[in-house]
């Protein structure tokens, strides 16, 4: 509980300042420092534990993972933070984009600690509310509000089909406990039903065929900040608590997850990869890039064991920096000169090489190319896939990973073998910006390479 | 530090160092002295191999093992036999003589050599590797910094052509992955652990089914990078857009890592699955030999000639290596070093012509003998020990092969054998067409006339990769000692 705590102290610290202070961008810096704090607070060790009669309960597995959510959200503050002094504080309400943004982040320690179905739908809805608001936070842009109207009409779907599918599991077994659900619940027609309807509900938040329709035009829209949030922050929460219940609850329906999981995650790998084929818009080629990778998470949760939940935790955590890494250039390009297509890249390396290298080492890692981090992620989600002897589903994998590598490898090109008559001129990026792409990178570089990490995240990945 | 890993410290080093360069003066001098480094490091391997195998029995010696990812028994297994040693002299050779090669390089030349060596890391990582989570990622390494390398400081269609190898290089590695987790999962057949370790995947009996399905897969993922018909495409664009020390490292040492991991994974790992598929893909090598040489009659660009000729030499490697026998596959390792030195070579001349006369099509050449005569005697030079004149490498290793695949009796692999040995003739069409049209007859441009004789750090380049192959030709002793042992381990598994 004590994430919690701390996280809602800053939110409350914000309202109070907010009243207070009138210098604004001040207190952006201060937002900043105040969640900086939270996640250093975050890495002292925390007993395993449960809380409310078992509604809340945490364990290290869940504790590392919520780190990982942190360091996220500081690298998007911080991609983020000359944005919002440039565009936001003028209009008032920089608050409330930090009050926003970290209520949803609550909302997801909430969704990812919970014990039962009404705690569970309480995290949902509460990470899923604010975010709608910030999908829409550029009140000035037509695409904005259209995204956040987007987004709010799906979300509201997908939250309502996972509570219909949970009351069906409810009328089953009496119970909302996790831990009752599991003894009780037995394969039946109705419960069946039920676990589908919540099956396609997290499957609307990790945009998974066929509920990925909403993504690319709210990727496009939302403000790019938001966009890096939503594609690993709440596709990730989403992932882990998908994991944890169809591996500790819905236990009697092993063998449909394993058909349903197959079909999907090969619908949404070549999906994903041949609709990014074509896109012009970064956020948009992003967009579709992240349904594929999403594809591939779900080779992981084939692996019904220790290794399975590993690989999965692994390569998220991989892909919070690594997708925050190409987020992080796309904003920096995009707050100095407004330019958001892959032509406007053309020649950048030769006017702006660090840059373009950061780029590079991203879209290697999405691509799975070695020594940076999504190659070791890669790998061993197909290892897990293949230790249930899911070789064609593995061979289905690596043609969609060379597929993906043709449109990352499209911006590369453009980046640097292309010229341009009118490249994006060199530009300083603030001290803010310099920090969140260095911490990404950080990550995309070592994660993969220093083996401790994994490790570690295998011996925590018990349930 | 041991001797080994030093193969893949220097050139990263070098990297390091080279991301401080000021201008192209020092560049090249940080990549020379580093390149040089490895060159030297690489005899002295020779030499120290020859000391330690006296004393040491094993199949693989100067071995280090570090565990890495515990979970999955990944290590950083390093190990070399005579084969990895002669197939390291080579790589250090080509890329020593490529940063020559490339004096003078303008555009980006810091990127430029930080990638080459980026390349080469890759390499020599691949031929040091005993682990095969490892040699993979190593393999990886070495394709992508092709993709820049031809994409930026390329002529011709590059973009189209970087996309194209790139891709099908990365296909193959995928393909090639999907059978390396099928080797690791089989690993435990005999009741021990899952394994990367080729060493220890070789005491073990996969079943023969599961070698039946990864035999091709690994083979293909491999064969692919060795210019197996018909996924060759790739390589003659690649070689005609890539510059000069692309295409020689590209040619030179690239592809031989598809005949090496085709020796030391296909094969040594899944024995049955390879006597199982040896037909088939002898069918695609064959077509390989005869389809590359025959293109390489029509071509008029140096480049495709030698790019198609790259893919009959490679598909007579491949050949020999499905001839799972002891002589032939001698010759097909020979075969692969000689190639290596020979096509560096050829691609090196073919730059400094292209470089001169700013053509690379022979029909609009002629003469050069007398105007460019050092480049124009060696450009002879490597055409006939590309057609296996004996005295050159080439001949002892073909002379091999062919021995060796008549050594099997049935009609099969006698007409295969007889398809292939008479390539070897349209091979002397080709590359006597090349010289008698380029080098001989009068001059009739009169702009030739003008031609600048070779520069010394040509000449360097050039020397370089020719002694090794009149080496090979005159001394082959040395090698084939180090050669023949190191395939004995491979015998005992065919058996």
């Amino acid at each position: 509980m004590r994430q919690e705590l701390v996280l809602l102290a800053v939110i409350l610290l914000l309202v109070i300042l907010e009243i207070f202070m009138s210098n604004k961008k001040a207190l952006v810096n201060m937002a900043i420092a105040f969640f900086t704090i939270h996640t250093l607070i975050g890495f002292i060790p925390l007993e395993d534990g449960s809380l409310f009669g078992g509604m809340f309960h945490t364990t290290q597995l869940i504790h590392l993972f919520k780190n990982v959510l942190n360091v996220g959200v500081l690298i998007i503050l911080l991609q983020s933070a000359e944005w919002i002094k440039k565009e936001i504080v003028a209009q008032h309400k920089s608050t409330e984009f930090f009050m926003l943004m970290l209520s949803s982040l609550l909302g997801m320690y909430y969704m990812i600690s919970s014990g039962d179905f009404l705690m569970f739908y309480l995290g949902l809805e509460l990470s899923a509310l604010p975010i709608a608001a910030l999908v829409a936070f550029e009140t000035s842009k037509r695409v904005s509000a259209e995204a956040g109207i987007k987004f709010i009409l799906s979300a509201a779907l997908a939250s309502g089909t996972s509570v219909f599918g949970v009351s069906l599991i409810y009328a089953t077994t009496g119970s909302i406990y996790f831990s009752e659900v599991a003894e009780l619940l037995t394969y039946s027609n109705l419960s069946l039903v039920g676990f589908i309807f919540f099956f396609s509900g997290l499957a609307f938040k990790i945009s998974l065929v066929p509920f990925h329709f909403w993504t690319a035009d709210v990727y496009e829209g939302a403000p790019i900040g938001i966009t890096s949030y939503l594609s690993v922050i709440s596709k990730g929460s989403a992932v882990m608590i998908l994991m944890i219940i169809i591996f500790t609850v819905m236990t009697p329906f092993e063998l449909v997850t394993g058909k349903l999981l197959y079909i999907v995650s090969i619908a949404t790998m070549f999906i994903g990869n041949l609709f990014a084929l074509r896109q012009q818009n970064m956020k948009r080629f992003l967009a579709f890039s992240s349904i594929a990778q999403a594809g591939f998470i779900l080779l992981g949760l084939l692996s019904h064991d220790q290794l399975g939940i590993s690989t999965v935790v692994y390569f998220v955590s991989i892909y919070v920096f690594t997708n925050l890494a190409a987020f992080g250039v796309i904003q920096a390009i995009s707050t100095q000169t407004g330019k958001e297509n892959m032509d406007d890249y053309n020649g950048l390396y030769r006017t702006n090489p660090k840059l373009s290298l950061v780029m590079m080492l991203a879209l290697f890692s999405l691509a799975g190319i070695p020594p940076v981090a999504g190659f070791f992620g890669k790998f061993f989600l197909f290892t897990a896939a293949a230790s249930q002897g899911l070789y064609f589903l593995v061979f289905l994998a690596v043609v969609n990973v060379t597929i993906s590598l043709y449109y990352y490898l499209l911006v590369i090109r453009a980046m640097f073998l292309r010229r341009s008559d009118n490249p994006i001129p060199y530009f300083e990026s603030k001290f803010t910006m310099k920090l969140g792409l260095i911490l990404a990178v950080v990550g995309v570089l070592f994660i993969g390479v220093y083996s401790p990490i994994y490790d570690y995240i295998y011996q925590l990945s018990i349930f | 530090m041991d001797i080994l890993s030093l193969f893949v410290i220097v050139p990263v080093i070098t990297i390091l160092v080279l991301i401080f360069s000021k201008n192209l003066k020092q560049t090249r001098v940080i990549a020379a002295v580093g390149m040089f480094v490895q060159f030297a490091m690489s005899l002295n391997l020779i030499f120290a191999y020859f000391k330690e195998k006296q004393v040491n029995d094993s199949i693989m010696v100067f071995t280090k093992d570090f565990l890495w990812f515990e979970k999955f028994n990944i290590h950083y297994t390093i190990g070399v036999d005579g084969i990895s040693v002669a197939m390291i002299t080579l790589a250090s050779i080509v890329v020593l003589a490529g940063v020559f090669i490339s004096w003078k390089m303008e555009d980006l030349h810091k990127e430029f050599f930080i990638s080459l060596i980026v390349l080469a890391t890759g390499v020599f990582g691949f031929f040091i590797s005993l682990d095969l989570f490892t040699m993979f990622l190593f393999y990886e390494i070495a394709v992508i910094p092709m993709f820049l390398l031809i994409g930026i400081w390329g002529s011709g269609p590059k973009e189209y052509s970087a996309m194209k190898l790139t891709l099908m290089l990365m296909g193959a590695s995928a393909v090639l992955l999907v059978g390396i987790l099928g080797i690791y999962f089989n690993s435990n057949a005999d009741g021990g652990a899952l394994t990367y370790n080729i060493l220890e995947i070789a005491k073990v009996n996969i079943p023969v089914d599961a070698q039946n399905l990864f035999f091709p897969l690994t083979f293909l993922g491999f064969a692919v990078l060795g210019a197996l018909f018909p996924f060759h495409t790739w390589s003659p664009d690649g070689h005609a857009s890539a510059p000069t020390a692309v295409s020689m490292l590209h040619a030179g040492v690239l592809m031989k890592l598809g005949g090496y991991g085709v020796f030391r994974v296909a094969m040594y790992l899944l024995p049955e699955g390879a006597m199982t598929w040896s037909n088939f893909f002898i069918v695609l090598s064959v077509i390989g030999v005869f389809y590359g040489a025959l293109a390489a009659i029509k071509q008029t660009d140096l480049k495709y000639i030698n790019a198609y000729s790259s893919v009959s030499h490679l598909g007579m490697v491949l050949f020999a290596l499905l001839m799972l026998n002891k002589t032939a596959w001698n010759g097909a390792i020979l075969q692969s070093l000689s190639h290596g030195f020979m096509t560096a070579l050829f691609f090196a001349l073919i730059g400094m012509i292209y470089g001169r006369t700013h053509t690379r099509d022979v029909t609009k050449m002629s003469g050069l003998l007398k105007v460019i005569p050092f480049i124009s005697v060696m450009y002879v030079i490597a055409g006939l020990a590309s057609l296996g004149l004996p005295g050159f490498s080439g001949f002892m290793a073909e002379m091999q092969i062919f021995v060796g695949a008549f050594q099997h009796p049935d009609m099969f692999h006698r007409v295969a054998t007889i398809i292939t040995v008479s390539a070897i003739v349209v091979t002397a069409v080709y590359v006597l067409r090349v010289v008698g049209m380029m080098l001989m007859g009068p001059i009739r441009n009169n702009e030739y006339m003008e031609l600048e004789k070779a520069t010394w750090y040509e000449k360097v380049g050039v020397i370089l990769l020719l002694l090794p192959i009149v080496f090979m030709g005159m001394t082959p002793i040395w090698l084939s000692d180090m050669i023949r042992e190191s395939i004995s381990p491979f015998l005992e598994r065919m058996m």
